[in-house]
Parts: C-alpha cells; sequence; structure tokens
C-alpha cells in the first residue's frame, strides 16, 4: 500500500521523470544517483567553511557518497549495520547517511550535545557496529563509553584536529576512509550501483532516537516509504521546487531536521546549506537568505527577543518609526499577506511600512526571501506568531512528529490561525478519541520502536491508528487544535481544565521569561516556576544601572522580581479573558536560581520542560508555593560545562500575583456558550 | 610524550642577561634556553621580572650584560620588528589590539610583515597585489577556523569580551606564522570556562603548527597542566628551572611563594 504512494513522488521535479516501473526511485541512494545524473552541475550541498561558501554539485556529491560508502566497505561495513553519525550539521555528515544506506546500512544520527551517558545508551541499543564522529570532542566521549558498547567497533572522525597522538587502533580519519574506498571502488567498478540496487523501499531508511519527556529514549524505526511519501505530499502541497535554499542548523538527530534538509532536499533536488558554526547560524541565515524555512518557536522567538533588544537600544526616530510602523503591520499585515480586504489607507500605509521597516528588518534577520516558514515542536505564542505574519513572512504552523514521519498537518496558505495546525494532509487520517487524544494513520506511521515491541504495541494498534499522546480537538473549521501532551492536561481541585504547557506558553512569550514550568493539577490554584531571560533582563537590568554578577544573583533581584510579576499578570489577564482557562490564573510565582537544562535533566535536548523531574526535584520549593510562605530554600545538585558536579544553595523569594477577573461577557458572533454544566 | 612531540635543540638561548632601570635590577644573570617545539612557563611572584625577560627576548628592551642567541647566532641591539622578522610574536598582558577594527582586520594586520606588494599596488589593489591579499587572507581565515572565532569575524574588537579578545590577540600573533610565540599572562581574567578553551587553544598550537612557547602564567593549575618545562623568577633571579613537577617540589621554589620560614 505504501509502495502506490512511493511510485507517486515520481512526478515531482527531477524525482520521477526517465524511470520505469523496474527501477522505482524509493531510495535516497537511488534519488542521488537520479539527481547527479539529471542536474550533475547544479549545487546540492553547501557549507561556509574559511569565510567562503563552498558548494558541492550533485554529481560531486554522488561522487563524495560513493568514496565513503566504499571505504566503509573496506572497512567492512555490511548490510544491516549500523552508523551512528555524532556532530554538528557538516556536508560529510549528511553523505554518511547517504553512505550508510547505499550500503543497505541503518544511519543513527545522535544528538551532539549528548553526554556520555545517553550516548551509552543508544549507541548500546541500537547495536552500532560503525560511529562517524564529527570532532575531537565526539571522539573523546566515544572513547568514554566505547567499553559499554560491546557492538561498537570502528570510529571514524572528520576533523583531526587535536587527534594526532590518539593511537586506539580503531580510530579511522575520515580522509584516509574515502582514500582508500577509492582505490577499493576502483577495483571493484560499480559494485555500489550493485549495492543501491539491493536497496528497496521497504527496507529501514534511519533510527532516530526520541528524546522524550520521560524514561529512555525510544529508537523510531522509519522506512524509506515512510519519509518519502510523506515528505513527497507535503512538497507537492506546498508547491516546493529543486530552486529552494535550505540551511540546516538543526541537531541531525532531529526528524525534523532530518526531513527538510535531506529527505525533501533528495526528493525534490534542492540544495542544503550548512552553517559556519553554531554561533554564525544568524550571520548564515542572512547571507543565505533560505526560502524554505524551518524552526522550532525557540528561534522565532530568541530573533524577536533580539530585535526587540535592539530596538530598545536604538536611537529615538529609529524606536518611534518601529513602533508606529509594527502598530501598522498589526493591523494590515496579516490580512495582506493572506489576500484578506485591507483599507487603503492602511494598505498605504503598510507599503510605506515595507520600505522603511519591514523590508529591512526581514533583510537583517535573513528572511526577505523566505516562501514558506514552518514552525512546530511546539506551539507557538499567537502574538509571537502573528508578528512574523504580519511582516508579510508566510509562517505556518504544522503538526508531526517523530513517529509519523513529521507532516500529520499543514496549514493550508489563506487559511492560517494562530491557535490551530491545520487540516490533515493528503494521506493522512486522524481522529479524536474519547479521552481527547489525537491518534492518525498514515503512510508516515513509523514501522517499530526498535527492540521494544511492548512500546510499539502501546503506540500502534494493529490496525494501525497510531497514538499522538497529545490531546487536541477539531474545530467547526475543520482544522486540529493542540492543547497539551494528554497526560499533562489535568483539573484543578475545584474541577476547572489546567493546562500547563498552554500557560507555560503564554508565560514565555514575555521576551523577559525565557522557561516557566506551571503547576496546578489536583491543586486550589495555580503557580509557576520562572527562568528569566540572561539576555533581555540582562539588557533591561542594564539600562537601569542594576548591578549583577551572574544569573543566580538577577534572579534574586528585587526589582526584576517586579518585573516578571508584571509579565506574569499580563499572561493572567490574557487567561481570564478565555472562560475555560480563566480559573487557572497563576497567583503565585517564584524565579528559580538556575537556569533550567538538559544536562540537569530538567529539559528534553529539544528543550521541552520535563514538569514531572522538575516537580520532584523541587519539590521543596513547590511546597512553599502552596503553603502561604514568601520565601523558600533550595539546595540542588547541578551539572557544570566539564561534566563535574556541584551543589547550588538558594533562598528564593515567593511572590503572590493578582488575578484578572474572569470576563463574563460572551464576544458578539460567536455562538452562545453551553450551560455550564453542574458539577 | 616529551619524546613523541620532538622536543628539539635550543632555539633561544639567554645567558647571564642583566637589566637594569636607574636603580632596580629587573633581571640578575638570568640564563635560560627555550627548545624547539616546547611549551615552557615562566613564573614568579610580581615584580619577578618575568615580562622584562620576554621584553628582552623580542628586543623590547637591551640588556646591559649578557648575550642572547637565535637558533645559534649571537643577537645584536635589535627593535622589535627585527625580532618579528625572525620569527618572534607575542601577546601582552593588557590586550593591545586595534579596538575600532575588526576581529579579520587586526589579525590581517599580523600578516603585514609577510606582504610583499608596496604601497602602490595595494592601493590600486590589481594583479599580484589581489592574489597576494587573498593568500593572506586565505590564511587569516585557516587562523579564525583553528580559533573558532567566526562568529566575531566582522566584529570591532572593542566590543568583544575580554576573553574573546584575548584570543584574537593570539590569532595575529600566530598569523605572523612564528616560531617561537611569547604569551604574557594569556589567561589573565579569565574565567575557568575561558582559560579551559585557552588552554586547549595553546596546546593545539603547539601541536598542529609546531609553535615553540614561552607563556607567563599565574594560575599554577594551568602552568602544571599544559608546560613542557617551567622556569622560576625571582627577584630577577632564576631560582629554578625544571620539569613541572619537580619544580612544585623545589623548596626555594616554595620558600619564594610563600615566604621562608623564620
Amino acid at each position: 500500500m505504501t509502495r502506490d504512494i512511493a511510485a507517486s513522488t515520481q512526478p515531482l521535479p527531477g524525482a520521477g521523470a526517465g524511470t520505469s516501473e523496474r527501477h522505482p526511485l524509493d531510495t535516497f541512494p537511488k534519488l542521488l544517483l537520479q539527481h547527479a545524473r539529471q542536474r550533475p552541475g547544479s549545487a546540492a550541498m553547501r557549507e561556509k567553511d574559511y569565510g567562503i561558501w563552498q558548494s558541492w554539485s550533485w554529481a560531486e556529491v554522488a561522487a563524495e557518497v560513493e568514496a565513503l560508502a566504499a571505504g566503509l566497505k573496506a572497512l567492512g561495513f555490511a548490510r544491516g549495520d549500523k552508523l551512528a553519525i555524532i556532530g554538528d550539521n557538516r556536508p560529510r555528515l549528511y553523505w554518511a547517511i547517504a553512505a550508510a544506506q547505499a550500503l543497505g546500512g541503518v544511519p543513527v544520527p545522535v544528538y551532539q550535545d549528548s553526554i556520555a551517558e545517553e550516548m551509552a545508551y543508544v549507541l548500546d541499543h541500537a547495536e552500532v557496529r560503525f560511529a562517524l564522529a564529527e570532532d575531537q570532542e565526539q571522539v573523546d566521549k566515544i572513547l568514554a563509553i566505547k567499553e559499554r558498547c560491546p557492538h561498537l567497533e570502528t570510529v571514524i572522525y572528520s576533523d583531526p584536529r587535536g587527534l594526532r597522538h590518539y593511537r586506539q587502533p580503531y580510530l579511522h580519519a575520515y580522509e584516509r576512509v574515502v582514500e582508500q574506498g577509492r582505490a577499493f571502488a576502483a577495483a571493484q567498478r560499480d559494485f555500489l550501483a550493485a549495492e543501491i540496487a539491493a536497496g528497496s523501499g521497504a527496507d529501514t531508511a534511519i533510527i532516530l532516537y526520541t528524546s522524550g519527556t520521560t524514561g529512555r529514549p525510544k529508537g523510531v524505526v522509519l522506512s524509506y516509504d515512510n519519509l518519502i511519501s510523506t515528505a513527497a505530499t507535503a512538497l507537492e502541497f506546498e508547491g516546493l521546487s529543486d530552486r529552494e535554499e535550505v540551511l540546516s542548523y538543526l541537531p541531525m538527530a532531529w526528524i525534523g531536521e532530518h526531513i527538510f534538509s535531506y529527505v525533501q532536499a533528495y526528493c525534490a533536488g534542492f540544495c542544503v546549506s550548512c552553517p559556519e558554526s553554531g554561533a554564525t547560524v544568524m550571520q548564515d541565515l542572512r547571507e543565505l537568505g533560505p526560502t524554505y524555512l524551518f524552526a522550532p518557536p525557540q528561534i522565532f522567538e530568541r530573533i524577536l527577543t533580539q530585535v526587540m533588544i535592539r530596538m530598545e537600544d536604538a536611537a529615538w526616530l529609529k524606536r518611534r518609526l518601529f513602533q508606529y510602523f509594527l502598530g501598522v503591520a498589526k493591523r494590515a499585515g496579516a490580512a495582506m499577506l493572506e489576500g484578506r480586504p485591507v483599507a487603503l489607507h492602511d494598505r498605504a500605509l503598510y507599503r510605506l511600512g515595507n520600505l522603511l521597516v519591514y523590508g529591512p528588518l526581514k533583510n537583517t534577520l535573513g528572511l526577505s526571501r523566505v516562501r514558506i516558514a514552518y514552525t512546530a515542536g511546539e506551539a507557538i505564542g499567537p502574538d509571537l506568531f502573528l508578528f512574523y505574519r504580519s511582516l508579510g513572512i508566510n509562517l505556518k504552523q504544522l503538526y508531526g512528529m517523530t513517529e509519523s514521519s513529521v507532516f500529520l498537518c499543514i496549514q493550508k496558505d489563506g487559511e492560517v490561525k494562530p491557535d490551530t495546525v491545520g487540516p490533515p494532509i493528503p494521506g493522512v487520517e486522524l481522529r479524536v478519541a474519547e479521552d481527547g487524544e489525537v491518534l492518525f494513520r498514515s503512510p508516515g506511521a513509523f514501522q517499530s520502536y526498535y527492540k521494544n515491541a511492548e512500546a510499539t504495541a502501546e503506540a500502534k494498534e494493529p490496525d494501525g491508528w497510531v497514538h499522538t499522546g497529545d490531546a487536541g480537538f477539531f474545530g467547526t473549521d475543520g482544522q486540529l487544535r493542540i492543547i497539551d501532551r494528554a497526560r499533562d492536561v489535568g483539573h484543578l481541585a475545584e474541577g476547572s481544565l489546567f493546562a500547563p504547557k498552554f500557560i507555560e506558553n503564554k508565560l514565555k512569550f514575555s521576551p523577559y521569561i525565557k522557561e516557566a514550568v506551571a503547576f496546578g493539577d489536583q491543586r486550589d490554584f495555580a503557580t509557576a516556576f520562572v527562568n528569566i531571560d540572561l539576555e533581555a533582563v540582562g539588557n533591561w537590568a542594564e539600562r537601569r544601572s542594576l548591578a549583577y554578577g551572574s544569573y543566580q544573583e538577577l534572579a534574586g533581584n528585587e526589582l526584576v522580581g517586579d518585573l516578571i510579576r508584571g509579565c506574569i499578570e499580563e499572561v493572567n489577564r490574557d487567561l481570564a479573558a478565555e472562560p475555560t482557562l480563566a480559573a487557572s490564573q497563576i497567583r503565585r510565582f517564584l524565579i528559580l536560581h538556575k537556569e533550567l537544562d538538559a544536562d540537569d535533566g530538567e529539559l528534553t535536548r529539544t528543550r521541552k520542560v520535563r514538569r514531572r523531574t522538575i516537580a520532584e526535584r523541587y519539590a521543596s520549593l513547590l511546597e512553599a508555593l502552596y503553603s502561604g510562605a514568601d520565601s523558600a530554600r533550595i539546595e540542588s545538585e547541578v551539572t557544570f560545562e566539564d561534566g563535574r558536579k556541584g551543589m547550588m544553595r538558594a533562598e528564593l523569594a515567593i511572590r503572590d500575583v493578582v488575578t484578572a477577573p474572569v470576563r463574563r461577557e460572551t464576544p458578539p458572533r460567536l455562538p452562545a456558550e453551553p450551560v455550564e454544566a453542574v458539577a | 610524550m616529551i619524546s613523541e612531540k620532538g622536543i628539539g635543540e635550543p632555539i633561544l638561548e639567554a645567558d647571564a642577561i642583566s637589566l637594569a632601570f636607574g636603580g632596580v635590577q629587573a633581571l640578575q644573570g638570568v640564563s635560560l634556553n627555550i627548545r624547539r617545539h616546547e611549551i615552557l612557563a615562566i613564573i614568579g611572584p610580581n615584580g619577578a621580572g618575568k615580562t622584562s625577560l620576554l621584553n628582552v627576548i623580542n628586543g623590547f628592551y637591551h640588556p646591559q650584560r649578557g648575550t642572547l642567541r637565535w637558533k645559534g647566532a649571537v643577537r645584536r641591539r635589535m627593535r622589535p620588528h627585527d625580532a618579528a622578522a625572525q620569527g618572534i610574536a607575542r601577546t601582552f598582558q593588557n590586550v593591545a589590539l586595534f579596538r575600532g577594527m575588526s576581529t579579520l582586520d587586526n589579525i590581517m594586520t599580523g600578516r603585514l610583515l609577510r606582504m610583499r606588494r608596496g604601497l602602490f599596488w595595494q592601493a590600486i589593489y590589481t594583479g599580484p597585489a589581489e592574489r597576494e591579499e587573498l593568500e593572506h587572507r586565505a590564511y587569516v581565515e585557516r587562523l579564525i577556523d583553528f580559533l573558532e572565532i567566526e562568529a566575531i569575524r566582522k566584529v570591532p574588537v572593542g566590543q568583544l569580551a575580554y576573553g574573546l579578545q584575548k584570543r584574537v590577540e593570539l590569532a595575529r600573533a600566530l598569523a605572523m606564522e612564528p616560531e617561537l610565540l611569547l604569551l604574557d599572562e594569556p589567561m589573565a581574567g579569565m574565567n575557568v570556562e575561558e582559560k579551559e578553551d585557552m588552554c586547549r587553544f595553546i596546546l593545539d598550537v603547539n601541536d598542529e603548527f609546531g609553535t615553540t612557547i614561552a607563556l607567563i602564567e599565574h594560575d599554577m593549575g594551568v602552568v602544571m597542566d599544559i608546560s613542557d618545562r617551567v622556569a622560576v623568577l625571582d627577584y630577577g633571579r632564576k631560582i629554578a628551572d625544571g620539569a613541572p613537577d619537580a619544580v612544585r617540589a623545589d623548596p626555594a621554589v616554595i620558600a619564594a611563594y610563600l615566604g621562608e620560614e623564620r
């Protein structure tokens, strides 16, 4: 069944022309060879290195992949072997994915900022025999855990710097592997073509370990058919072509990155660029001007925060212009983007604003050429979302997960709303269970969790329906709305709905709040832990000549506490406007003495808060929030950047927040609310 | 480990160097060798004459007595730029960069000694001058990559954090492709993380470029970790010279740092 949909990718640009029924382009190595034949000279990959954008054409990429695959083969890489890929987004790491797949192996990308412990689990669980590490940092981690990974035999490193004196016999330099590969390939002509031809769409393409907010990571097994059919449907849905420009900067181990920078690039034949380093992403974005962009809300949030900070430091005239035209954009921008009618006067002002403010701003941010930008991974604050849309950037939401090869829902152009994730895309069936959980059935649905039949059975019904774990509902417009993780949605003691993530997202929309954790399930009222945004609050403090030496000191400052209280009161006013959520206004909060950190297990690697872990770890603080105390002591263990652990002690102030009166009047044009149920 | 690194013959030999400013004896008969490819740390309490010694080595001061040999040849009276031309580069205790210029331009100034084309060709920037500029830029880009300062390539150094400025200064010194690199307190005023980075860069420079390094440092942890040899100065005299562990156990060194028991 999935085969049919894979076949339907063929009319796509590049993918299909000139292939017969006998040779479907159902794996990425096959697509690569096809591109190398059809568009040998056009750019497939770029990387900024030594200050210059270096580029590789499809023919060159195919040659690189061939050499690496042959080198792996010479080292003993066999069909079904796993290749762990660990490092920042680099062309060589992408080639390694294709090389492993060409040999019938399975790439297993690993989060590059994993600590040794997490890496050991994944490498061992996936029974990885080969690993490709980007540099000394990753090699050191692998060496430290080598003994716990009995299957691991060969480690290849890309950047030799600092590794000159390493004498381990199983360590190989990438250059040497490729060199040997060229010799091997010269001796055995066409071996690779045969290897590639032996692969088929039903084979496992990749195993991606999900960070998961609870428990051990699970290895999601996805087939070529899963990935290609889903990606192709999405390409067609959005009318994307081989002329797109994409910047690859999110972790390679994340499904979103994999789909956009590898799967879709190979399906459509567009060019993927790698930034110079993690720190230069914003500059590289600006130089490149991508047309197709994907970022989790945090990135859009960070960009906006930076813009706001810089505008506050700007000269008076600039600041006034910015504020004025931002107001115009708010009124007219989103409507103009969607082609809805806008008053002539506003239309003219918006044009002027585009000339003076929006255009230059988008150019500075590298967003001038964006045709489609997606945000996903978490709900996005409506103000944040509308900010970008009002500038004329076609930012849309989508809904998906690793288990669905990403795309389940995408918002249609012209039907974009901040609080929905759009209707299901063609080929995807969605339904909402009685308990509110969303289930899907689609060609992209994963094969299984690797070596975890129990979890697979739990998530995947025999008839193909997959549990998403998200709570949501369909609106009358047919668009899906996601409220929260199904198991996180709770109720206050008096019975009204409590959706913590919804509240946290509202809090985090304030530029001064970086992370927030809301509590309230089975409690009398809602409370929150807050992490301040060091950059934004630091800047705010500087302008008020507040001295501070560390995050902890700034977080403990009295005035900063007042500032955050103001932000929370604003959120409370917002919550009061929505009758179902009005009861979960934040009554009390505290500012944590340290930033929540993935190394301490408080966040996932994709920076989602682990609410339960945090509640356990800071139980005494939580207690104090509900006991009425006006301060609380905490001692917590922290992990420093170098892996050492230490204790941190602090006395935190707890503050009360004013709640807003619940607005009772129903907004016009909406159907009258149902009579409140008597509890 | 040491043999693997291939520490070779002395490239700089200082013999009985004495230097005085008026009545102040900064250096008194200091003899010190710096061997090819080693990392030598020069330590000592404040005012021991460490910076004076570096200044003598790079030709900024001229000693009243004693001789200096650079690669076996006795060195005559010279100026710092002569030392630079011979292959000695240095960084300063207080960062000495062009604050209004970008990181890239600052590092490019380190290439000036190696530029062959005169003002005329540079001004019209064509043919050979352009080729030369591109070659130098390529070299500088390698250093930027090596020291991981890509993100600040175009930022004026005056806006950079102190730790980054130190890194830029190191890059500029390396741009000269020196044989001997003198680092005057490369880690002063840095936090732990910045120090760790700097240590790694110093070791990597020594390893990858084969540069001989002499550095002054106060952080004993750093000194013991990265140096092949330690020389100790006190009141202008050298009181110890040897492997880090031997120096650490030397009673004269302990006395100089902690005061003598009476």
